[in-house]
């Protein structure tokens, strides 16, 4: 368990500034999401927080100590990787002992620690097989028990679950967030997933052009996005955002509202559309229309709605839903 | 989905792979049945196969010439120059795969340009170099220059092997507490180890076979296999059996070395290095 902070973090590719200035403060014990677009900086973030890349200015802290100078190894951290990273020609067993081993434990407390990782992590019946006779999920599986026996400071994982087909995404998802519970430990995970982002965080830090955009928990972010973009990037399906005239009515540049905040049906001060096309969930449906006053916009309407293309819908919003924003994107209180 | 073949499309292309085949095994296959027959036999060119089978051929051959010099000569070379490539192309490779810089992608074409070139166009200031300083039929010297003959294409085809291997893993080893030597000798040797294996191998064989430069810089002392066949060529006439022998005895240890390592061989050949 520890905290980790990061004070005016540069890195530089080159001439290309990947990460401009980043102040954070990684809570013990928390779940911190870094979540932005791909080219965000938001994998260099975590590479320079485990040591594998060198700041260009700037100073990591961990429980106050400055780890800056040091190599991966003595941050006391552990990594998950996308690729899971594991040692191909060793089995699971000493997948998960090779830390142990690199530390120069006793053989017999390396077994108990694997044994009891394997447990917590339903391998005990894989320990003698190879990484490749294993499943995308018992890889991934592996890659954390491998960072569990470490006891480490704190977990850092960059995309993990990015290689796993959507169902098994969910149940590792699941996993790991239980694991969290029961570990107590810090962990700092990437994603540019917002649903991951959305569903597994204490905290989450949006990134975008290597600059923080805004931190906050999950709700904070959905309810009060500071800015335009952090509004667009965070909710599926994305914002719609007005500017115009109809924005100018609400005294901003901008309007946000989203799709699941707009009400159909609504005759008297509501808007006109016409639908071009509608996805049916099932629990929801998601109607594209065409507004004279709105131009293009995403409706989510719950449940089951009959909604066939060329249809004209009446739409209407409550001016509390409104998210409105200046010229430059910030958010207006 | 998986392309349907025909039977009849099967067979033909069978058969063609068959022919193409034979048409290469062809003049090794005569060599070898022609050092078991007679002279007299040998120049009766359209007959394949002898009446009378021997071997005294090979008898006469290792008494005139002592064959088990040449072989060890060999030997020398071709595990000598591939060793010794090895030892400069495993770190140049490794920097080159796991550190590469802007100008590495010219630097490995530059050094396979250098086999654009044919040898020959070096034949002369080299030969005068080994002349002046009385290199000629020197092991060491006639070592050197096969290993630097070969070092561009061990380079190339380590460097193929060890691009394959994710940065992601020595990254996750390092983060594991491996130091220099433990990431060197736990994680990377072992996943780098066939890649090394079948360069050497083919290295080996290159060499073993190399020709152009062992006939012009060696004479006795330091003749290879090479030298020790073309000694039959000419000098009294062409004595085809003779020659055969020679030839066969010649390839013989290596045609068993690449035997048995097949399938390092052709997972180095198939690998994108060399095709």
């Amino acid at each position: 368990m520890s905290r980790i902070e990061l004070k005016a973090v540069r890195k530089d590719f080159g001439n290309l500034g990947v990460i401009n200035g980043v102040d954070l403060d990684i809570l013990d014990g928390g779940f911190t999401v870094f979540v932005g677009p791909s080219g965000c900086g938001k994998s260099t973030l975590l590479r320079l927080i485990a040591g594998l890349e060198d700041l260009t200015s700037g100073q990591v802290l961990i429980d106050g100590r400055d780890v800056t100078e040091l190599g991966p190894a003595q941050r006391e951290l552990a990594m998950v990787f996308q690729s899971y990273a594991l040692y191909p020609h060793m089995s699971v067993r000493n997948n998960i002992g090779f830390p142990l081993k690199m530390a120069k434990q006793p053989e017999d407390m390396i077994e108990a620690k694997v044994r009891k990782a394997a447990e917590t992590l339903n391998l005990t019946a894989y320990l003698d097989r190879r990484p490749g006779q294993l499943s995308g999920g018992q890889r991934q599986r592996v890659a954390i028990g491998r960072a569990i026996v470490r006891e480490p400071k704190a977990f850092l994982f960059d995309e993990p679950l990015s290689n796993l087909d959507a169902a098994l995404r969910v149940q590792m998802r699941l996993e790991i967030m239980q694991l969290h519970k029961s570990l107590g430990a810090t962990m700092v995970y990437v994603t540019h997933d917002q649903v991951e982002a959305m569903t597994m965080a204490d905290r989450i830090v949006v990134l975008n052009q290597g600059r923080i955009e805004q931190v906050g928990s999950p709700l904070e972010l959905y309810d009060h996005p500071k800015t335009l973009f952090v509004a667009g990037f965070i909710g599926s399906p994305k914002m719609n955002f007005i500017s115009g005239s109809v924005a100018a009515r609400y005294g901003a540049a901008t309007i946000g509202i989203r799709p699941e905040h707009i009400q159909l049906g609504v005759s008297d001060g509501g808007f006109t559309g016409t639908i071009r096309i509608a996805e049916h969930l099932g629990s929801d449906t998601f109607i594209h229309a065409e507004s004279p006053e709105l131009g293009s916009i995403t409706v989510r309407a719950t449940g089951n709605i009959e909604a066939s293309p060329g249809t004209a819908l009446a739409l209407g919003f409550e001016p509390s839903r409104v998210h409105r924003f200046d010229a430059q994107g910030v958010a207006l209180k | 989905m998986a392309r349907q073949t025909s039977p009849q499309r099967k067979l033909i292309v069978t058969l063609i792979a068959w022919i193409i085949g034979i048409l290469m095994f062809w003049p090794i296959l005569w060599t070898i049945l022609t050092s078991f027959k007679t002279e007299q036999d040998a120049v009766l060119m359209p007959q394949l196969f002898s009446t009378g089978w021997t071997f005294e051929n090979f008898g006469i051959v290792q008494e005139r010439s002592d064959y088990l010099r040449f072989a060890m000569n060999s030997v020398i070379l071709a595990f000598g120059s591939t060793l010794l490539g090895l030892v400069f192309a495993i770190p140049a490779a490794w920097s080159m795969a796991f550190s590469p810089s802007k100008r590495t992608k010219d630097t490995l074409l530059w050094m396979l340009s250098t086999k654009m070139m044919p040898p020959v166009g070096a034949l002369l200031p080299i030969y005068l170099i080994f002349k002046d300083y009385h290199w000629i039929d020197q092991h060491i010297p006639v070592l050197v220059i096969m290993f630097m003959l070969n070092l561009p294409l061990v380079i190339w085809m380590l460097f193929t092997y060890f691009k394959e291997i994710p940065v992601d893993i020595l990254e996750a080893s390092r983060m594991d507490g491996a130091g220099v030597w433990q990431e060197l000798t736990r994680v990377l040797a072992p996943m780098a180890l066939p890649g090394i294996a079948s360069t050497f191998l083919l290295n080996v064989i290159l060499a073993w076979n190399e020709a152009f430069w062992t006939l012009k810089l060696t004479d006795v002392h330091a003749a290879p296999l090479t030298v020790f066949i073309a000694s039959y060529s000419s000098p009294e006439g062409l004595f085809w059996a003779k020659l055969s022998a020679a030839s066969t005895m010649a390839i013989a240890p290596i045609l068993i070395l690449g035997w048995f390592s097949q399938k390092q061989l052709v997972r180095g050949l198939t690998f994108g290095a060399v095709k």
